[in-house]
């Protein structure tokens, strides 16, 4: 059963997909931002995974070890997770700016505004 | 070689990078934040053109991040072809400086001016480090710098469907470049770099392994949504049509076009021509959806009654034609490509130019405020027309030298089907921009209120860039010889 070897993975597609699935798929702008955040997530589980070695440590210099997982992910998904951060403030101060000028934040609700000007 | 000369590629994208917080403390004088940017984003335009005296002589010029060499390090490359976009960049930037001072006092709120000059010199920053760097990770970090400020741009327009777009255009452009981050980290599975020179003579021992065929695909996917390929550019109609003026020029002008540039980088140079276009054919994806992009913007632009709006539209099928070149998989489309890039951007920033103009005066873009338009404001409406000429492709403007360019490559890949397509597209083009010179020209103005010409801080830049579009057009030598050797060293790959 080698696929079971790579459950990592499939954690990965299956998160992917439900947070684009929910980005897609509902109208709440806020939950359009956490559906995105889980979207990114997925992606930084994905790099992390593909630094680990079977047998292998931290990468931390102990004595009597020779494996240790690849530090460069981690590092690349240190800086994607402060771009992600960043991301989820705009998004948020764009939705705060969003409910102040239309007192809603559905989307169909705002679409129907829109259309009524 | 001095320094300066030597830290080139480096100060390229730091100078606005470090300036953008310094202008962002301005906040008592709006003139002030002003005039930092403005001498900012000259220095940059100074950088690049140092830059290309450089790569003119050496060919490439390469700068090692912190003295690590490349495939471990992040390298900084200059060559033949990103030279050309950081080109494009700066000499936008540098141009709609003096064109904002007015434009922005008019449409954004004064104590955001700080805010907004640092926003924008960030944007620019981010252009300049997607076009510059080496380093697969970094291209993705830097559209996220430039995107984030170019959500901030766009938020700060009058209307508050700016708001809306923007978010819209958040959400889409956040979708595009996880998706190249998908594809930059199964490109390290398979590789183990993250170098783009390094990746491109890896990848062939690998090139059959499904995992690169799935990068391949996330991120020219990815890039399409941040390129607006033509059903991927729902974000881009109405983020340009609701940002302010000052925005939609500078972005309409670079965001797309450094976009584009990436796709044209990863195609031809990391994947190579080999796997992207004998064994996937992407040529045969690329070319529906560029002709698809082409028609049916510029059909659905012709109805629309905001102006800005339309040529936003217009923008998506322009970007249909670059990728119409690509696709051409020769090195004639490929130059046609690249010089529509450059062409492109100058025709579609002056012709938002004088959209800004005109708003400034008339306080709005759609047909009914334009109506007279052409008595009142002659010089801006002649101005506008001229950059429609070039939109269109007339001869002795800058846009018919793509336009012929294109056409002469479809005919040497023997496809004369599409040379009658892109002569026909024209007349589309050609509606649009009418029914604006009809309205402007050929009708008494509505309202009474005396409207007098923009004033010369706005009018200078605007015809500034109609005149680059009438000088490109007839002096062709200096952008078809940049494409010329941008194309082929595309061709070539990275050897």
């Amino acid at each position: 059963m080698e696929w079971i070897g790579f459950y990592n993975y499939w954690v990965v597609v299956v998160l992917m997909m439900v947070g684009f699935y929910i980005v897609i798929a509902q109208g709440n702008l806020i939950k359009k931002i956490v559906g995105l955040n889980i979207f990114q997530t997925s992606v930084f589980i994905f790099f992390i995974s593909l630094a680990k070695l079977d047998g292998g440590t931290a990468p931390i210099y102990v004595e009597g070890v020779s494996d240790y997982s690849n530090p460069l992910p981690h590092v690349l998904i240190l800086t994607a997770i402060v771009v992600g951060v960043a991301l989820t403030a705009v998004g948020l101060a764009l939705v705060v700016r969003i409910h102040e000028l239309y007192g809603t934040i559905e989307e169909d609700e705002i679409h129907a505004q829109d259309e009524a000007q | 070689m001095g320094l300066v000369q030597l830290h080139l590629p480096a100060l390229q994208v730091i100078v606005p990078m470090l300036v953008a917080p310094l202008v962002m403390l301005m906040a008592r004088s709006p003139r002030a934040a002003w005039a930092t940017a403005t001498l900012t984003s000259w220095l940059t335009l100074t950088i690049t053109l140092l830059l290309l005296i450089r790569v003119q002589a050496e060919g490439v010029v390469t700068y090692h991040m912190g003295g690590w060499l490349p495939p471990v390090g992040i390298e900084y490359r200059v060559d033949a072809v990103n030279i050309l976009v950081l080109l494009v960049i700066s000499f936008i930037s540098a141009v709609v400086m003096p064109f904002a001072r007015l434009s922005v006092a008019n449409e954004v709120r004064e104590d955001k001016h700080c805010f907004f000059y640092a926003a924008f010199l960030l944007a620019n920053c981010g252009l300049l480090g997607i076009t510059i760097t080496g380093d697969a990770f970094n291209i993705f970090v830097f559209f996220e710098i430039a995107a984030l400020a170019s959500y901030s741009l766009i938020a700060t327009g009058r209307e508050r469907r700016a708001v809306m777009a923007s978010y819209q255009y958040l959400m889409m452009g956040t979708i595009g470049t996880t998706f190249l981050l998908i594809g930059i980290g199964f490109l390290y599975i398979m590789t183990g770099t993250l170098n783009l020179v390094d990746l491109s003579v890896r990848l062939p021992e690998v090139n059959d392994t499904r995992t690169v065929r799935a990068a391949l695909a996330f991120i020219v996917v990815g890039i399409s949504l941040k390129l607006a390929l033509f059903p991927l550019h729902l974000w881009l109609p109405n983020a340009y049509a609701f940002a302010p003026s000052m925005v939609t020029v500078f972005l309409s002008a670079t965001a797309t076009k450094v976009a584009i540039y990436v796709l044209m980088r990863f195609i031809f140079g990391v994947f190579g021509y080999e796997l992207s276009f004998n064994e996937l054919e992407m040529n045969l994806l690329l070319m529906p959806l560029a002709m698809l992009g082409i028609l049916i913007p510029s059909i659905v632009a012709i109805f629309h009654t905001n102006i800005k709006r339309m040529f936003a539209y217009s923008s998506v099928a322009q970007v249909g034609y670059i990728i119409l070149g690509i696709s051409f998989a020769s090195t004639l489309g490929l130059m046609a490509s690249v010089l529509h890039l450059f062409n492109h951007a100058i025709t579609k920033a002056a012709l938002f130019m004088a959209l800004g103009c005109i708003a400034y005066r008339l306080g709005g873009v759609s047909l009914v405020h334009m109506t007279g338009a052409g008595q009142r404001m002659p010089w801006t409406m002649t101005a506008f027309v001229i950059a429609g000429l070039s939109l269109i492709g007339v001869p002795l403007t800058a846009g018919f030298v793509t336009k012929w360019h294109l056409i002469l490559a479809a005919l040497d890949g023997g496809l004369w089907p599409i040379a009658v397509f892109l002569l026909g597209t024209s007349v589309l083009a050609l509606l649009y921009v009418w029914r604006v010179v009809e309205v402007a020209f050929f009708r008494a103005p509505l309202r009474r209120i005396q409207v007098r010409e923009a004033p010369l801080s706005l009018l200078l830049p605007t015809w500034f860039l109609t005149l680059a579009c009438l000088y490109f057009g007839i002096e062709t030598s200096l952008p078809v010889g940049l494409a010329e050797r941008a194309a082929e060293t595309l061709m070539g790959g990275y050897r």
